[in-house]
């Protein structure tokens, strides 16, 4: 072996060796998100937590029973309003995929996807709150429909996009009209897929907190009503974590701790979902 | 034709969310791009209570950020994309998929959290350590306050890994396996294989890394958490300075005035058109790339079938 062949293999190892260091790098980080998120908030997670409200300013103890109602609350709207739009969005994209008005609504949803949470939390400020001069849940959940709707337009199309095209044949082979093939036959094919992605789109909104600053607010009290500010367990942790006082931060972590609970959940169960859906497809 | 018609219509909501959102930000920033006009974007003193705004640190502190958060996230990206590509053993690569998805789903406030309580410590002891002669450079000026243009860029630059990497995976997953095989065939290593590989994908790659630069300019928690909200243009890393979002995110909700909300919202209207035109030339680069890639696959095949 000359040097020179000898160097082709050295510099290929070490290139390796670097790739291997850069998963590395992006391992430690989540690790150590991880691993504090539980060691922090795991203390003060109880019973208590779930269901009481937080404690008066100075006083140690309570919950965020509040927090957790509003969460639910509004990312339940947001989904109201974006799972039936964001479907049927999908399925006009898989049905006409070459058509320009397609491309154009194809787009426009991923520049949605890009838009940044902050500037959907202004836009919906201006059209939901500042006509009625007031904060609202329902503005709240409004933001969060609109993170939500371009994502489950995009994972709709795509997983329509991959029922096999022999499925749509037999159906107009049956006299089935466009509409009927797609909603009797295509949709229920794919529709376990969707409610995965579906789930995963929930479970990444119900961390949004951007959105939800200057539309829903938050509220020290027990509200159900949609006309009012509402608490989220998003706004509620951003703001203990930004206070000075240490029961607070104790709550925080343990707000922080729910959320990447949901989000791990839901990427976990969505992961075993796929796999089975995988093998059924392939008949393993 | 009515199924065509109907679910068209409710796809265009889709549209005019996007176009309703240039509007309403346009009309409703009227007031404050008529009164100061580029004046506002020009200077740096940001006083509500006297009604003076001028918007230049925090379109700095929204480049500066982003500019340091690819610097640092783009070779670790790249890195793990050519690895779960090219040399992951097949058993490793879905789990390994999976946590560094796990990036990107976990929220920005519990990133946020983390840098307060964690990272933002651990930057102020990294400063204090630092021997005298650095800390005198400009670059890394500052009493150690540990809230910094570092601990933001570091955070970002963990958040958009996960983007950049999985879009440079499937653009490296979608170079042919004959411009491999042609490099293994003339007797090139493996990473030799693979600089082959991401030569011809440079396109797309460049698109992957656009993608995460558009995330890091608009990405709001985290970095409102740990910059220091302080309206200054230094090129210090441990200066605590601000973001676009970062005021958005800390004033709008209290701001009393008219020309006060109207400066914020037109804030937010540059930091959506600078975030559409990133995103749209990344998208443009990817489809680009995949366009280019059926022409170039024709004009090879007839010189396989000669060999």
């Amino acid at each position: 072996m000359t040097f020179r062949d000898w160097r082709r293999r050295a510099l290929s190892s070490v290139m390796i060796g670097l790739s291997m260091a850069a998963v590395l790098a992006a391992l430690i980080p989540v690790a150590l998100i991880l691993f504090f998120v539980l060691a922090k908030g795991i203390g003060s997670i109880n019973w208590a937590f779930f269901t009481h409200m937080p404690a008066p300013v100075g006083e140690v103890g309570g919950g965020m029973a509040n927090a957790i109602l509003g969460s639910l609350t509004m990312v339940g709207l947001g989904a109201l309003i974006a799972v039936p739009l964001g479907v049927i969005a999908g399925i006009y994209l898989s049905e006409f995929h070459g058509s320009t008005f397609a491309s154009v609504v194809r787009f426009s949803a991923d520049t949605l996807n890009g838009v940044p949470s902050i500037v959907i939390g202004v836009f919906v400020y201006a059209i939901f709150v500042l006509p009625v001069k007031h904060f609202s849940a329902l503005a709240g959940g409004a933001a969060l429909g609109v993170m939500m709707l371009p994502v489950i337009t995009r994972t709709t199309e795509e997983l329509l996009r991959l029922v096999p095209m022999a499925l749509r044949e037999g159906a107009y082979a049956l006299g089935a009209t466009r509409s009927r093939a797609m909603f009797t036959v295509v949709l229920p094919a794919a529709l376990p897929g969707i409610l995965t992605g579906i789930i995963l789109a929930l479970a990444r909104t119900a961390g949004e907190t951007a959105p939800l600053l200057f539309t829903s607010l938050n509220n020290q009290f027990w509200s159900t009503s949609l006309n009012k500010p509402m608490a989220s367990l998003t706004v509620q942790v951003y703001t203990y974590a930004t206070s000075p006082s240490e029961d607070w931060h104790r709550q925080a972590w343990a707000g922080a701790l729910v959320l990447v609970m949901i989000v791990l959940v839901c990427s976990l169960a969505a992961r075993f979902a796929t796999r089975r859906l995988e093998r059924m497809h392939t008949g393993h | 034709m009515k199924f065509r018609l109907t679910t068209g219509a409710i796809a265009s909501v889709i549209v005019f969310i996007v176009a309703g959102i240039a509007w309403t930000l346009w009309d409703q920033a009227a007031l404050a791009i008529h009164k100061f006009g580029w004046q506002f974007w020009q200077t740096s003193i940001w006083d509500p209570v006297s009604g003076e705004f001028g918007a230049r640190p925090f379109i700095w502190g929204t480049l500066y950020s982003a500019i340091l958060a690819i610097l640092i996230s783009t070779p670790i990206a790249i890195g793990i994309a050519v690895f779960l590509s090219d040399w992951c053993p097949a058993s490793l690569r879905a789990p390994l998929v999976f946590v560094t998805e796990l990036l990107a789903a976990i929220p920005s406030i519990v990133y946020g959290l983390w840098g307060i309580f964690v990272l933002v410590p651990a930057v102020r002891e990294f400063q204090v350590a630092l021997p005298d002669w650095i800390r005198a450079m400009p670059m890394f000026s500052g009493p150690p306050v540990g809230v910094s243009m570092l601990s933001a860029a570091l955070v970002l630059a963990i958040m958009i890994i996960p983007y950049t990497s999985s879009i440079a995976r499937e653009v490296l997953k979608s170079v042919p396996a004959t411009q491999r095989e042609a490099a293994y065939a003339l007797g090139a290593t493996r990473w030799e294989a693979t600089r082959v590989a991401l030569h011809y994908a440079r396109t797309g790659i460049f698109g992957a890394v656009m993608l995460g630069f558009g995330r890091a300019l608009g990405e709001t928690m985290a970095v409102t958490m740990v910059i220091g909200n302080n309206p200054q243009v230094k090129w210090s890393l441990f200066a605590p300075q601000y973001t676009m979002a970062a005021v958005i995110a800390n004033e709008f909700s209290e701001a009393a005035d008219e020309l006060h909300l109207d400066a914020l919202v037109e804030i937010g209207l540059v930091l959506f058109a600078i975030t559409l035109i990133v995103n749209v030339g990344s998208r443009l680069l990817l489809w680009q790339m995949n366009r280019e890639r059926k022409p170039k696959q024709r004009a090879t095949a007839p010189a396989e079938e000669a060999a």
